[in-house]
């Protein structure tokens, strides 16, 4: 009990990080930051306190720096962000990461109470949106915004607000089409009723009227719901592809004419429930592949890695414009943490730029005045004025985006086994087909039409045509409950297909701006000054590192100074000969646990040892599992930065399998090498200098530590607590092409079932109507159901 | 037995509307969110502010 009562008193109320380092107290509750109070506060002066009644700490820590806005106030950027206005009235729909409980909900379903003007606000919790309406003459995009931002829910207001857009691609009516094919199928199963239970002589009229009925219903079936198999089976046709809608086309137009002669001609009751089911069960199958990850974006580029606009220097004043109309020659200033859109030349300020996400590098580069500040890095430190030398559009990072792998269609990619095997079944299907026509020609002709028809009917691939929909978007759905979210499902057969692995350093197996730096030196000040003012004129990443370590010391004057590359460095200071580097430079001695996954600076001054510096990049968890990986799989590492962390990488890579500094169109290149050696590869990749390698490989998977960042295009999105289990996911995949394989035999043996009464010419409407759905149903459960055991065996679930 | 004429007329005018009736809510947005209602419903109601305290 008491322990809980601490506890509560160390967290914070807002966002429940912990508060040890500093308390802010206010109505006797505890914040861990000024940020975290301050939405307190203004939530109670609103009177929505009710907002923390809902989740214990439903916030989101505030600690970070606020953003500018002032862009906001632009209207030819407001143009482009709101939904709707007039006088009266504005919508707009912000994308909110943070969306995450129902305190969000309810809380932004309340920002009335903060600002009146404010008429209407709705979220979609899947997607993270939030629908407002605000009065136009009360307040303003740039208010809304910013209370948003105040109460701790950023909108991310990005140039390509691909989210948004996804909501509006989907509307091709497949629940409409569903609808009415349901619709029409549960009225002709009524109506087949009395025909498969026998109608009496004298009730005749009652058969010829229910058959007109049903013949009613087939019409929308067929020409509504089931034309775009029609479609597709003509357009692959044109392009000589057989695919497996043209069985199934072939199926529904048979059996409809079938259907329509016999209930026209009064000679039988035809396959009007068959042909209903056939086209709803085909959809359904449709819509269960389809699977929608509202909250998150496949298809992001640059431009939604960059902000909306950029402060630029007028003369004495600034003002934001919009990244498009950025021109060469402009003046813009860059604050801490803020974005580099275009390439520019530094004019002002000491330039400290964090490029890991944009070519791999994992130390921030400290640019001089004058040197061209290449687009996509993040400024740290102080503000910087650069003068523009290039346009977004034509910026080193976004001509990565020029190459064709930007704009070639998928098609090249692993072709799935339904559609390899849809081209024989269809060939072996139209010869069976036509064989027993022949076979039966010359005894009677009516009956070779007959057989002929209910050929093509029995064997139109429905669980063929499911098992590959159904199995995968199981597997999908395992797939997203283990933080792996795939584009759809075609990937997972893609996954299977795999023999190649490559991977990024920087923010895919190490966390970027996260190194751990330990001192295990004996050294009084003045060493350690020594060491400092050595290592200040080095740009090497290690010496760096060690120059952060010990910032709090004056440089002092360097006699001589010499660097061997890869080595070491020799240097003369006030005096003392001082030599730091590796172990073998050093002539060390003390070798003591010298772990692999280290990388280890030793020190002496004249001549005499001091001892050494670990320098150990955090990695992953996974690192491991990916290491276990090089028994089945090819490995290779594609960095963007310095070798310095190839002997301690190789434990998980060989040697000869390492690349450093590359630049994102060597990776490209790489990639495609490999492809053309006939390899299937799979790119694993976080920034964006990993963009192009990730659209030429065969499968790329931007990995994240959250989903709703910015990734790279890609054809999955991989959270980053989730790489250890990348083996499994890889053994899974196999497991569910495997069960696609089973199913399929199973059709296959119903197929064969029912050809054998085709072919023969004893199908009756009624062994039809039995055999499709039990087929479908067989191959629904049996798809579900073992994909989900295998699961359960990998211990997904 | 005519009657059953006029049943499955009635029998399937209804199906119709019901049709229609989904088709209505499918146009009028009502399926575009199918889980934010969920977590609403549990959401209390404020008291009216304008409510005179005791």
């Amino acid at each position: 009990m008491k322990q809980a009562e601490i506890d509560q008193q160390t967290t914070c109320f807002h966002c429940g990080n912990d508060c040890a380092d500093e308390r802010i107290e206010l109505d006797e509750k505890v914040f861990c930051c000024n940020g975290c109070r301050e939405v307190y506060s203004i939530l109670s002066q609103s009177g929505l306190c009710s907002y923390y009644a809902y989740n214990l700490h439903p916030g989101v820590n505030q600690a970070k720096a606020g953003k500018r806005l002032d862009y906001l106030k632009e209207p030819s950027i407001i143009r482009q962000l709101i939904d709707y206005s007039d006088e009266k009235f504005t919508t707009v729909t912000f994308y909110i990461p943070d969306i995450h409980c129902s305190s969000c909900i309810w809380l932004l379903e309340h920002l009335n109470k903060i600002n009146r003007a404010i008429y209407h606000s709705r979220v979609d919790f899947l997607r993270k949106q939030v629908n407002i309406r605000y009065a136009t003459q009360l307040t303003t995009l740039h208010e809304v915004v910013a209370l948003l931002d105040q109460i701790g829910y950023e909108p991310l207001i990005s140039l390509q607000d691909v989210v948004k857009k996804q909501a509006f691609d989907k509307k091709d009516n497949l629940v409409k089409k569903i609808a009415v094919a349901g619709f029409c199928f549960g009225n002709v199963m009524l109506l087949s009723f009395p025909e498969y239970l026998g109608i009496s002589a004298y009730e005749q009229s009652f058969r010829q009227f229910f058959g007109l009925l049903n013949l009613a219903f087939c019409l929308p079936v067929v020409l509504y719901s089931g034309r775009e198999y029609f479609q597709s089976a003509w357009t692959n046709l044109k392009n000589k592809v057989l695919n497996i809608d043209f069985p199934l086309a072939l199926g529904i137009a048979v059996l409809f004419i079938r259907t329509a002669v016999e209930v026209l001609a009064h000679t039988g009751a035809g396959f009007a429930d068959t042909l209903c089911g056939l086209v709803f069960f085909l959809l359904v199958g449709k819509f269960v592949q389809r699977k929608t990850y509202y909250h998150l974006s496949f298809e992001r580029d640059y431009r939604s890695f960059f902000p909306v606009a950029v402060q630029v220097i007028d003369g004495e004043t600034e003002r934001p414009v919009p990244l498009s109309d950025i021109q060469v020659g402009q003046r813009i200033l860059i604050r801490n943490n803020e974005i580099i859109p275009a390439d520019a030349i530094l004019l002002k300020g000491d330039a400290h730029v964090d490029f890991s996400f944009v070519t791999g590098e994992s130390v921030p580069v400290n640019k001089v005045l004058g040197e061209v500040v290449y687009a996509g890095g993040r400024q740290t430190g102080e503000a910087i004025e650069l003068e523009v030398v290039k346009p977004v559009s034509q910026s080193y990072l976004t001509r990565l985006w020029n190459n064709e792998a930007f704009t070639r269609s998928q098609e090249n990619r692993v072709q799935t086994f339904s559609e390899k095997i849809s081209k024989y079944f269809t060939i072996v299907l139209l010869l069976i087909a036509f064989g027993s026509f022949f076979l039966w020609l010359p005894f009677d002709l009516p009956r070779a039409i007959s057989v002929f028809t209910a050929v093509l009917i029995i064997a139109c691939p429905c669980a063929l045509a499911l098992s590959t929909p159904f199995t995968m978007s199981a597997a999908l759905s395992i797939f997203d409950k283990n933080f792996f979210y795939l584009k759809n499902t075609a990937v997972v057969e893609q996954l299977a297909h795999i023999d190649t692995i490559v991977l990024d350093k920087t923010g895919t197996i190490t966390i970027s701006g996260d190194t751990a730096i330990a001192a295990h030196i004996t050294a009084s000040d003045t060493e350690k000054q020594m060491i400092y003012s050595v290592c200040a004129n080095s740009t090497h990443p290690l010496s760096r590192l060690i120059c952060q370590y010990l910032n709090n010391y004056a440089k002092l004057n360097t006699n001589s100074y010499y660097e061997v590359p890869g080595r070491g460095i020799i240097a003369d200071i006030d005096g003392h000969f001082v030599k730091v580097g590796s172990a073998k430079f050093i002539d060390a001695t003390q070798q003591e646990d010298s772990s692999a996954k280290k990388t280890e600076v030793h020190i002496s001054i004249d001549e005499k040892y001091i001892g050494y510096f670990t320098i150990q990049q955090h990695y992953r968890d996974g690192v491991n599992a990916v290491q276990s990986l090089s028994s089945a799989y090819r490995l290779y590492l594609l960095s963007g930065d310095h070798g310095h962390e190839r002997e301690s990488l190789s434990s998980v890579f060989s040697m000869d399998d390492m690349f450093f500094d590359r630049t994102p169109q060597e990776k490209l290149d790489f990639i495609k090498q490999l492809q053309q050696n006939g390899h299937k590869v799979m790119m694993i990749g976080d920034g964006l200098n990993d963009a192009g390698a990730l659209k030429q490989s065969d499968l790329g998977i931007a990995i994240t530590d959250n989903v709703n960042n910015f990734s790279p295009g890609s054809d999955a999105i991989l959270d980053g607590r989730a790489l250890k289990k990348l083996p499994v996911f890889l053994k899974f995949s196999k497991d569910a092409l495997h069960v696609v394989y089973i199913s399929f035999c199973i059709s296959l043996t119903y197929n064969v079932v029912g050809l054998s009464y085709a072919v023969s010419g004893k199908l009756s409407p009624l062994i039809a109507a039995i055999l499709m759905p039990l087929s479908t149903f067989t191959i629904i459960s049996f798809t579900s159901l073992d994909t989900h055991l295998v699961a359960k065996q990998r211990k997904l679930i | 037995m005519s009657i059953i004429y006029f049943l499955i007329g009635c029998s399937v005018l209804l199906a119709l509307v019901f049709l229609g009736a989904f088709f209505w809510a499918q146009r009028n947005g009502q399926h575009d969110d199918l889980y934010t209602p969920s977590v609403r419903i549990l959401l209390d109601d404020e008291p009216e502010e304008t409510e005179p305290k005791k």
